[in-house]
């Protein structure tokens, strides 16, 4: 029953300097259809797709480049929103503060629970960081300044920078893209410098990488607080959208939403996390009215992607093109 | 009065955390079993031991069989589904990363408790307790109801007669023997895989035997499982994934902690057995039981 000659999770991940040209492409076309896609769709579905692509970006950060599997990150999206809902509407901050202050919590949060987390590894990594959000979660249930079931609601938006008026859809659209945009090449390069090396020699061989004389967990601590931050990142931009922050976010289902984007766009690759996210809002989107159905579906996707498409649809696609995507 | 908490309160929240503490043991127990031999954490558990009271409840409106009959029944029809999924879907997954196995069967307790929850939306359906077991005893200091009374001492009888078992008998030595080493195991002529689905059907027919247990106490409900799992898991590491009287211990014990918590600090009841795994991580990466890897 050992897994040494097997598959490890996120194991699809390309070991590469420098952007290739086929992620070039791929960026650029990525860029162009959200560019071009609020003057064709609802922005709103689009904002709260690119919150959560962000999100799974973070998490495949995670999990795709280090092989470690967080049950528990919804914690740092829903966290970073109360603290930015909450810098906004109670103290007055402007958007880019609030954003700011929402992910420098998550930061904070992240550096406590991967302190405590990250000595352990695999199944056990998992089980412990599920227990800790949930403690994150009853604890945002009970606290005062998170209004409870009612979550903190009309959030102002104000202006973004002073100028940008935020009222305007198109306007909070576009700076919605633009966080998720400077989210997106930050976690790439990351995840392609010499620290994303490491963190691959580690994931691969954890023993080996620390008689090479690299201290494997600070490298994972590092990348489980950057995870945090642009989990935070997210979460904190979501809030300012919906103008609100609420529990769901902070619940374990959400965690495992996440893990279904991934999972589903492609475990380790660059882009799967982004197709992964827009394909399950927009499957929660048309769902919605069938209530319990939806987690059916979810979970029939899981049972489905674990058992016949490992590598998730970019993966997949990536095979098919011989190029890492 | 006892530390300025009256007598009868502080029993009563003893007896609730051992009630707890009694499915928090029965639950972990059947993790650990699992976790020894197949080497994944079942997430679909609390799902499975959402259908054993379920199970109890279609058993009494279908067929009209009443509790001894479902805490007989439930447990071994929910244990066969549960061998077929071993054998259908989690057989494949035992060459690859175990955190597949992980997802695999958290997929299909969102199935399991989307489809229930469809079915019969998220309020409870109320199962009553039996004849046998209804009123209780007047202990002087307390009032014992009998059915609570019955769950903590059946349930302490299964774990102990599983711990038995499992570190006192041939059949243990075996599954002790293919948790340490598999393939010399299978080598000696034993038949590993089928003693790998036996495992797990055992350890979801105990899942099930508790939901039949909870049914008359808490409602029968789609989502009875769902926190309640997290719950475990978190009890499953302090007690050290694996350790058979660990989890006995740690369940038990923790079930009561939280009780205790209640009275004196009733803000911290929901986070006390999360706080406590967070120190036990400090103290004691492996858990109270568990062995250092």
């Amino acid at each position: 029953m050992t897994a040494t000659a097997g598959e490890y999770v996120g194991a699809a991940a390309p070991v590469t300097t420098g952007m290739p040209l086929a992620q070039v492409a791929a960026f650029a076309l990525m860029t162009a259809v959200l560019v071009a896609a609020p003057f064709f769709a609802y922005p709103v579905f689009l904002m709260k797709a690119l919150c959560f692509a962000l999100f799974a970006c973070a998490f495949n950060l995670l999990i795709g480049y280090v092989g470690l599997l967080s049950f528990g990150h919804a914690v740092f999206l829903g966290t970073a929103g109360y603290a930015a809902a909450h810098s906004a509407k109670m103290w007055g901050f402007r958007p880019e503060l609030a954003i700011l202050f929402g992910t420098v919590v998550a930061a904070s949060l992240g550096v406590v629970i991967g302190a405590l987390a990250i000595r352990s590894k695999g199944i056990y990594f998992a089980n412990i960081t599920l227990a800790l959000a949930q403690m994150v979660y009853f604890f945002c249930l009970q606290a005062a300044f998170t209004g409870g079931e009612d979550g903190i609601q009309s959030v102002p938006r104000g202006f973004f920078l002073g100028f940008l008026d935020l009222k305007d859809t198109l306007t909070l659209y576009f700076v919605v893209l633009a966080v998720f945009l400077a989210g997106f090449l930050l976690i790439y390069r990351a995840i392609h410098s010499p620290f994303g090396q490491v963190l691959k020699a580690i994931r691969e061989n954890e023993a080996r990488a620390i008689s090479l004389g690299y201290r494997a967990e600070r490298y994972k601590l590092l990348a489980f607080v950057l995870s945090a931050t642009f989990a935070g990142l997210a979460g904190a931009t979501k809030a300012l959208v919906f103008q609100l922050a609420s529990l769901t976010d902070v619940h374990w289902t959400m965690s495992g939403e996440v893990v279904l984007m991934v999972l589903l766009g492609g475990l380790g690759t660059v882009f799967g996390p982004v197709v992964g996210a827009f394909i399950v809002v927009a499957l929660e989107n048309y769902l919605a009215h069938l209530g319990a159905w939806v987690t059916v579906v979810q979970g029939a996707i899981f049972v489905v992607c674990v058992l016949t498409f490992r590598r998730g649809v970019v993966g997949e696609l990536g095979k098919l093109l011989g190029k890492s995507l | 009065m006892i530390f300025g908490v009256p007598t009868q309160a502080l029993f009563g929240q003893l007896l609730i955390g051992l009630i707890n503490g009694a499915f928090y043991a029965l639950l972990s127990l059947g993790l650990s079993v699992i976790f020894g031999l197949l080497n994944i954490i079942n997430f679909t558990h609390g799902a499975q031991y959402m259908m054993g009271a379920f199970g109890a409840y279609f058993l009494l409106q279908w067929a009209g069989l009443g509790y001894w009959w479902a805490l007989l029944i439930a447990p071994i029809v929910v244990g066969v589904t549960g061998i077929v999924l071993e054998r259908t879907t989690l057989k494949r997954l035992y060459q690859l990363d175990h955190l597949y196995g992980l997802l695999l069967t958290f997929g299909f307790a969102l199935i399991i408790q989307g489809l229930f929850r469809h079915q019969y939306g998220s309020s409870g359906l109320p199962y009553s307790m039996p004849g046998q077991l209804a009123g209780g005893q007047n202990l002087g200091f307390m009032f014992l109801p009998n059915y609570r009374a019955w769950v903590i001492v059946f349930s302490l009888a299964i774990c102990l007669t599983t711990w038995y078992v499992i570190e006192r008998t041939r059949l243990g030595s075996y599954l002790r023997a293919a948790t340490e080493n598999p393939t010399l195991v299978q080598a000696f002529g034993i038949n590993v895989p089928r003693m790998i689905t036996l495992t797990y059907g055992f350890g979801v027919g105990l899942a099930a035997l508790a939901g039949v247990l909870a049914a008359p106490i808490y409602q029968v409900n789609p989502l009875m499982g769902a926190d309640l799992i997290i719950v475990v898991f978190a009890v499953v590491v302090i007690g050290g994934l694996g350790s058979i009287m660990g989890s006995i211990v740690t369940g038990f014990g923790l079930g009561v902690v939280e009780g205790f918590t209640k009275v004196f600090y009733p803000e911290a009841s929901n986070t006390v057995i999360f706080v406590i795994m967070a120190v036990v991580l400090l103290v004691r990466p492996a858990g109270l039981f568990g062995r250092a890897s």
